[in-house]
């Protein structure tokens, strides 16, 4: 087998793995209170920690680049109450705006 | 919608990155089919196209994909029936229909999740056939600023999921926590350490109801 067909079918049956950890394993039982508080959790402090990784994270390193800028007028979208597509948008046009100046 | 278009558009150039790379046309399709998580596909991709070794290449994508194994715990709930039905659409979680179908009091919407997962399911796998045979014709996904996007979508779905103290604080905490380990961990080490924040939990919130 080649190495690419081995590392697709690792890759590949490791994250199916993953993705099933909570609906295989847990399912629709309830959990204790102590735990389902801590998984309550799980949602804000996930998306707060991709935010993070997907704005400055690089390889092995803090990048600081033009999706800084693109979050930051995407925040701007978001004080405005503006609707999620226009967030978007504007964080995608923010982005691309500043890429070509800088 | 924006987030399939962008998602398709991801899926397109990770198509062609994964063509240049020497990948071929199946194995490509494949990966994008089975593992369905842009960051761990790109990484895979990279570390193979500078003969980065089958093991390297593996370690990497495992680690970025770890944070599936919180992020389906959170939505574990949604899931009945039997093992396989659970396992067939717990493949339908990746980071955005995620995001999409959390309604903010650390509750998650079942048909938004199955919704949103197919299509951007359909929009991944759609946007990498393209990409593999045509991709040339359409560019840098960074030209059109999208790797902005995706963190300004995370932000506008965090905001409502932090009206309590105690989420707002765990928040904070986990965005610290993988802002601090950015430089010095491989990618995906973050987000995986910042979970450990929910552990806040364990208290009593004094604002819940």
């Amino acid at each position: 087998m080649s190495t690419v067909w081995l590392v697709v079918l690792v890759v590949g049956i490791a994250t199916v793995a993953l993705k099933a950890t909570g609906p295989v394993l847990l399912g629709d039982r309830t959990l204790p209170e102590p735990a389902s508080r801590v998984v309550a959790l799980l949602a804000p402090v996930l998306l707060s920690a991709l935010v993070v990784t997907q704005t400055v994270g690089g390889d092995n390193e803090l990048v600081l680049d033009a999706r800084l800028a693109g979050v930051g007028a995407g925040a701007v979208a978001i004080a405005a109450r503006a609707p999620l597509p226009v967030v978007v948008v504007v964080a995608a046009v923010t982005t691309a705006l500043v890429r070509l100046v800088v | 919608m924006a987030v399939a278009a962008t998602v398709w558009f991801f899926g397109a150039s990770f198509g062609l990155v994964a063509r240049a790379a020497g990948m071929g046309v199946a194995a490509p399709l494949v990966l994008s089919a089975t593992t369905f998580a842009g960051s761990a596909q790109f990484a895979v991709t990279s570390i193979l196209a500078t003969s980065g070794g089958a093991a390297a290449a593996i370690a990497a994508a495992v680690l970025l994909n770890a944070r599936y194994a919180p992020i389906s715990i959170s939505v574990a709930q949604l899931f009945h029936g039997r093992r396989l039905r659970r396992l067939a659409e717990s493949q339908l979680i990746v980071d955005e229909s995620w995001a999409l179908a959390s309604r903010g009091d650390g509750r998650f919407d079942r048909r938004l999740l199955i919704g949103a997962g197919l299509l951007l399911y359909a929009a991944w796998l759609g946007g990498t056939a393209v990409g593999v045979f045509a991709g040339k014709a359409l560019g840098d996904p960074k030209d059109l600023g999208l790797d902005g996007a995706f963190p300004a979508l995370f932000l506008a779905l965090l905001v409502p999921q932090v009206r309590t103290r105690q989420a707002a604080l765990a928040a904070v905490l986990g965005g610290a926590i993988a802002l601090a380990l950015v430089p010095v961990t491989p990618p995906g080490v973050p987000i995986v350490a910042a979970s450990a924040a929910c552990l806040l939990g364990l208290r009593r919130g004094e604002d819940e109801s």
